[in-house]
């Protein structure tokens, strides 16, 4: 029943991509770029995250770690090595990336629910590193990190060429995730995902494969997080604090598990709701993101996204 | 008096904070392990409700004059009764699905409980008095041992192996250990395992409650005072591993001391030590140390 419609889903698909694709490209002129950029770095962030979790079913309960040292280290670069803004999130990606590495090593010989608590007690480390290390400013965090000049002649401190940078960086970082979902590669990890044994028996490295998702996953979060610290000139505790780690896990969740457009969707839906909440109720939001946390895992659990392709699915059959 | 160049008393009260950490660390990772055993749930909310146990006791106090006494067993049935209902209401209808909805469904809890008692208590931390039976301490030469702190230990090793002997030596516990083995053959005996698995999590979550009226006295009552314990009992669990009760209490403790000895030779490793060991313990014994293969 699947099979066949092929062409005309996938030429569906092409088009709602592309027009997806047009709206960010004129969004800046009807909304608040500040907001648009904070909104796709956290898109690109749960997209990486549901690499992971939707995609190889590993549950990383630690991905501020990544999201939170790229930004500092982009930042560090950036602001006291004088590098220009696209070396600064190149070499925060890498060092996520080969943070991921080493979680991965470790988080990887356990599965299941000790994988998350492994990575969240690894990210806590990592926490209590940034807090210790003196170059990082403590409580007070990375403060003061200069735009700069992309490619030494885009000035990023206007607002519209920054997001239109930010904005690359989600699309590519999206597209990347996209092709490595539609991969063979990416096919392999749904097989782990689905049942690791037959994997297994089937004659695949199990291991190579979670680790590598894992370094993708990390590498792509790092991204995120170093075009954020560029976009707020600022990196800050709290994104290497469990609480972000959370917030992740709860943006991919409520846009869809395992869907492609999900966790944008998600994240869009959590981050217009702080901005809307947070001068109105204060240290409620904490709450009212718990509630969301609680509905999404008792009565919603395909997601916004997961929830619209079953209707489409359902209308689809009749 | 020195020993390797420190003073035995510095040495003596780092010990002993080790051990009173190691007593919380292994109440909770009792708990965690318990619930563990026969939900399939990892309870992320364990620190909130261990948090809601130090509050309970504190608002009991200046707000009611209910004494310390009281409120170390008022607490822990408060919020057993709480975990009760939510197993009742919520953890129940997860069972069949994938474990991690369990973790998810505890870490959406922890966020409320912890906004709530955020927005009620700010999170400047309330401090609650020594009971006056326990106040004071006695000169042991080499240092000078608070009474309130002994009883901690002495109080959670009690309770540690009180709960040991309950799950290895009687009728409960043999339900309780069969349950955690198969849940299906159990019932078909005819004993009554939802009943069982909803005791199990009050249970649990009571013992936490507990801890945090024993804690209230030594930490400051804060509302985060949780979450930043309930990631290290995690770390801890990893180590240990959760198939055996025993092995949580002395990994609990064992870890205590070991983090009261950093602050003395090593401070600035103290806050990260217990999740160094759990780097070593998945490399070279990845199932942890009481875990199965």
């Amino acid at each position: 029943m699947n099979s066949p419609a092929q062409p005309s889903a996938l030429i569906k698909t092409e088009v709602l991509y592309t027009g997806l694709f047009v709206v960010g490209l004129l969004a800046p002129f009807a909304v608040y770029p500040t907001f648009l950029m904070k909104l796709f770095c956290f898109a690109l962030f749960a997209s990486a995250f549901n690499l992971l979790l939707g995609f190889a079913g590993l549950l990383s309960f630690g991905h501020a770690a990544f999201l939170g040292t790229a930004g500092y280290v982009c930042g560090l670069l950036v602001r006291d090595s004088g590098v220009s803004p696209e070396v600064g999130i190149l070499a925060g990606t890498v060092s996520a990336g080969l943070l991921g590495w080493l979680f991965g090593i470790l988080a990887i010989r356990r599965t299941g629910i000790y994988f998350a608590m492994i990575t969240l007690a690894l990210a806590q480390m990592v926490y209590f590193l940034v807090l210790q290390v003196p170059a990082t400013g403590g409580e007070d965090g990375l403060q003061g990190v200069p735009r700069g000049h992309l490619f030494g002649f885009i000035d990023l401190s206007d607002n519209i060429a920054m997001y239109y940078l930010v904005y690359a960086v989600f699309s590519l970082g999206f597209f990347l995730i996209y092709r490595t979902i539609h991969s063979p590669f990416g096919q392999i990890l749904k097989a782990i995902r689905e049942n690791e044994p037959r994997a297994i028996s089937l004659g695949y490295d199990v291991a190579r494969f979670k680790l590598l998702a894992f370094v993708i996953s990390a590498s792509l979060a790092g991204l995120a997080g170093a075009t954020k610290t560029l976009v707020f000139q600022l990196a800050s505790l709290s994104d290497v604090h469990w609480h972000t780690s959370g917030e992740v896990v709860l943006m991919t969740l409520l846009g869809g598990l395992g869907t492609i457009l999900g966790p944008a969707v998600g994240s869009a839906t959590i981050v217009t709701l702080q901005n809307e909440l947070a001068d109105k109720v204060g240290s409620w939001v904490t709450v009212i993101m718990g509630a969301i946390f609680v509905a999404c895992v008792l009565a919603f659990r395909r997601g916004i996204v997961g929830e619209i392709q079953a209707l489409i699915q359902r209308a689809g059959i009749r | 008096m020195e020993i390797f160049g420190v003073p035995t008393a510095l040495l003596g009260s780092q010990l002993l904070v080790g051990l009173i950490n190691g007593s919380f660390y292994a109440i909770l990772s009792l708990g965690l392990a318990i619930i563990f055993g026969l939900l399939n749930i990892i309870n992320f909310a364990h620190g909130a409700q261990y948090m809601m146990g130090a509050f309970i006791a504190w608002v009991a106090l200046t707000k009611f004059q209910i004494n310390y006494w009281v409120a170390l067993i008022a607490a822990p049935l408060l919020v057993g009764l709480l975990g009760v209902i939510l197993e009742r209401t919520m953890l129940r209808k997860l069972y069949k699905l994938d474990h991690l909805y369990g973790l998810l469904l505890t870490f959406g809890l922890a966020l409320i409980i912890e906004g709530i008692f955020r927005d009620q208590f700010g999170i400047s931390g309330e401090s609650y008095e020594v009971p006056e039976a326990l106040s004071g301490g006695i000169h042991l030469g080499f240092m000078f041992l608070p009474l309130y702190r002994a009883w901690v230990v002495v109080v959670s090793l009690t309770v540690c192996f009180g709960t040991w002997f309950m799950i290895e030596k009687t009728r409960l516990g043999a339900y309780l250990r069969a349950g955690t083995e198969n849940p299906q053959i159990v019932q078909a005996l005819g004993i009554n395992v939802p009943l069982l698995i909803t005791f199990t999590y009050g249970y649990g979550v009571a013992l936490a409650a507990f801890a945090g009226v024993l804690a209230a006295p030594v930490f400051q009552v804060n509302p985060l005072m949780g979450s930043n314990l309930i990631i290290v009992v995690f770390a801890v669990v990893v180590i240990g591993g959760m198939g055996s009760i025993l092995g949580s209490i002395v990994t609990g403790i064992g870890l205590g001391l070991v983090e009261g000895l950093t602050k003395v030779f090593y401070p600035e490793a103290s806050a990260v030590v217990v999740f160094v060991i759990m780097v070593i313990v998945l490399l070279v014994r990845p199932a942890g140390l009481f875990g199965k293969a």
